[in-house]
């Protein structure tokens, strides 16, 4: 057996003349925590997109145990779909279904399991995130920290290979954070399954990624253990880890020169 | 220098014109292609009929009261107006007939699309158009459901089921108000207003046609407002726009196609 789950290889993606990806190398072992890490806009979560077949890359492929992404018709991806959970950065909840139906939606459409057996495992995956009591509310009356709590649950409702998140830790207070920062390792372990997680968080990633890869500018910037990041002298990866404000990553955004747009701004307003 | 701006500015706009052609072309086109995924995937919708008798409760019975009282408004206002000019030639015992043809052949499905698009194809462009921008229909995707056999079919079949319904409700309470103002208040002979009626409208030419008509209403302004919400860009201000453009493509269609169809149904 592979002992990746998931394989990136020379992956190129760009729309609207813009190369986001530019030949990505990429592996996820089965049964590690492997976080995807950068700044915001460097196609983490397309990356994610991807790996679920919602887009096709321009160059190089995507496999997910050994099946070529890109390459399957819509019976093919769904059936590699159904090996996936993924986490979205909002819970992407059914606010028209309460808790209990949203977490027993995919085994009401993907399986022939009678209601009670669902009533069951329901109830059993809302225990594990620690929401069991919470079963009848709608996703309205639910905390940001809740609906995301309960969206983990709905990803891991069929017992996937691959848990994805997207932003797991994005917009929670430090309570909720720990809790989600818990789950995904201890879910990850009980299932036995490989996460990939899009973060950047640093603190809690390094926390629980076995593995970490760093993408900046469409390329793998650096890789490896959170320790050894935390080391690294790479400037990049130092600005991003202890959070600098200015230095590869620049402060500004790409301009023309700052004193002859304030002057030809001024001769204009003048003419 | 004249010479080139002029020229400059007609590129310009005749680039504009050629842009919004190009992109009314495959709306036209992507729309197109939804209605034939739509009933590709409809098998669902039936086979889980449940899935489709709960958007047949928030599109159809949800419509029912805004129906119901236009209904009964445009039915009185008929038999008052119908009533004025009839008498003038003697023959204001036609009043039931011309109420009940005037609402079967054209009110009745016209006003319940109008009023149909308003309160449900809004409803339904808002209700995807926000499933998209808070990935909705991205989680379903992710989950191996399609999105088009879950969400579109039961909601384009609800649509299509509802308005022949609604058009039906829509004539009958409309010349149940054109009875109450015809022969209580102005006081019309009761036999003449129900006789006339029942002499003067036809099965086939009158009441089928009116029903075709609602039922092909029901497919555009179902089709247009799930369209809509399933193109809106993922933004509150996409989303406001794609409910604005359903009311607004939705009614100029249906008074479009009624003249169609009102022509091929006087010629045939």
């Amino acid at each position: 057996m592979n002992p990746n789950i998931v394989e990136i290889d020379n992956l190129s993606f760009g729309y609207k003349g813009r190369l986001l990806h530019k030949g990505i190398n990429m592996v996820f072992p089965r049964g590690k925590v492997v976080a995807i890490m950068g700044g915001s806009g460097s196609g983490k979560t397309t990356l994610l997109r991807l790996i679920g077949g919602q887009i096709k890359p321009s160059k190089g492929e995507v496999r997910v145990d050994g099946a070529v992404v890109h390459q399957q018709d819509r019976d093919g991806i769904y059936k590699l779909r159904r090996k996936m959970g993924m986490l979205f950065q909002h819970g992407a909840l059914f606010t028209d279904l309460s808790v209990f139906d949203n977490v027993a939606f995919p085994m009401r459409e993907l399986t022939d399991l009678p209601e009670s057996m669902i009533r069951d495992l329901v109830l059993m995956k809302l225990n594990a995130v620690g929401l069991r009591g919470a079963y009848n509310f709608m996703p309205t009356e639910l905390s940001g920290g809740m609906a995301r709590r309960v969206a983990l649950a709905r990803a891991v409702a069929l017992d996937p290979n691959i848990i994805m998140y997207d932003e797991p830790f994005a917009g929670l207070d430090p309570i909720s954070m720990a809790v989600i920062c818990d789950l995904i390792r201890s879910l990850n372990d009980a299932l036995g399954a490989t996460s990939i997680i899009v973060s950047h968080d640093v603190k809690e990633t390094f926390l629980i990624a076995d593995y970490v890869y760093f993408v900046a500018s469409g390329e793998v910037a650096a890789e490896g253990t959170p320790h050894d990041l935390m080391q690294s002298t790479l400037p990049f990866v130092h600005q991003f880890v202890h959070g600098e404000k200015d230095g590869p990553v620049p402060f500004h955004y790409p301009a023309s020169n700052y004193q002859a747009e304030l002057l030809g701004h001024k001769s204009a307003k003048s003419n | 220098m004249i010479k080139s701006k002029l020229l400059n500015s007609l590129t310009r706009t005749l680039g504009g014109i050629g842009y919004r052609m190009t992109e009314r072309i495959w709306r036209l086109g992507a729309g197109a292609r939804l209605f034939f995924l739509t009933i590709f995937y409809s098998g669902e919708s039936f086979k889980r009929f449940h899935l489709t008798l709960r958007e047949i409760y928030f599109t159809g019975v949800m419509s029912l009261l805004i129906i119901v009282v236009s209904a009964f408004f445009v039915g009185m206002v008929l038999a008052l107006q119908g009533y004025n000019t009839l008498q003038k030639y003697g023959s204001s015992e036609a009043i039931g007939v011309l109420v009940a043809l005037s609402l079967v052949r054209e009110l009745g499905p016209v006003v319940t699309a109008l009023l149909f698009a308003g309160r449900a194809g809004t409803a339904i462009t808002a209700e995807i158009g926000l499933m998209k921008t808070t990935e909705q229909l991205s989680a379903m995707e992710m989950m191996a459901v399609n999105p088009i056999a879950r969400v579109i079919a039961p909601r384009f079949w609800a649509g299509v089921i509802s308005m022949p319904i609604l058009a039906t409700l829509f004539s009958m309470v409309g010349i149940l108000g054109g009875y109450i103002v015809a022969v209580p208040l102005i006081g019309v002979d009761d036999g003449a207003f129900w006789s006339q009626m029942q002499a003067n409208v036809d099965f086939r030419l009158d009441i089928v046609n009116g029903l075709i008509k609602s039922l092909v209403f029901g497919v555009a302004c179902t089709m247009i407002a799930l369209f809509e919400g399933f193109d809106a860009p993922p933004t509150a201000e996409g989303v406001s726009r794609a409910t604005t453009r359903t009311v607004v493509i939705s009614s100029l269609t249906v008074l479009a196609l009624d003249f169609v169809l009102t022509s091929f149904m006087l010629v045939i």
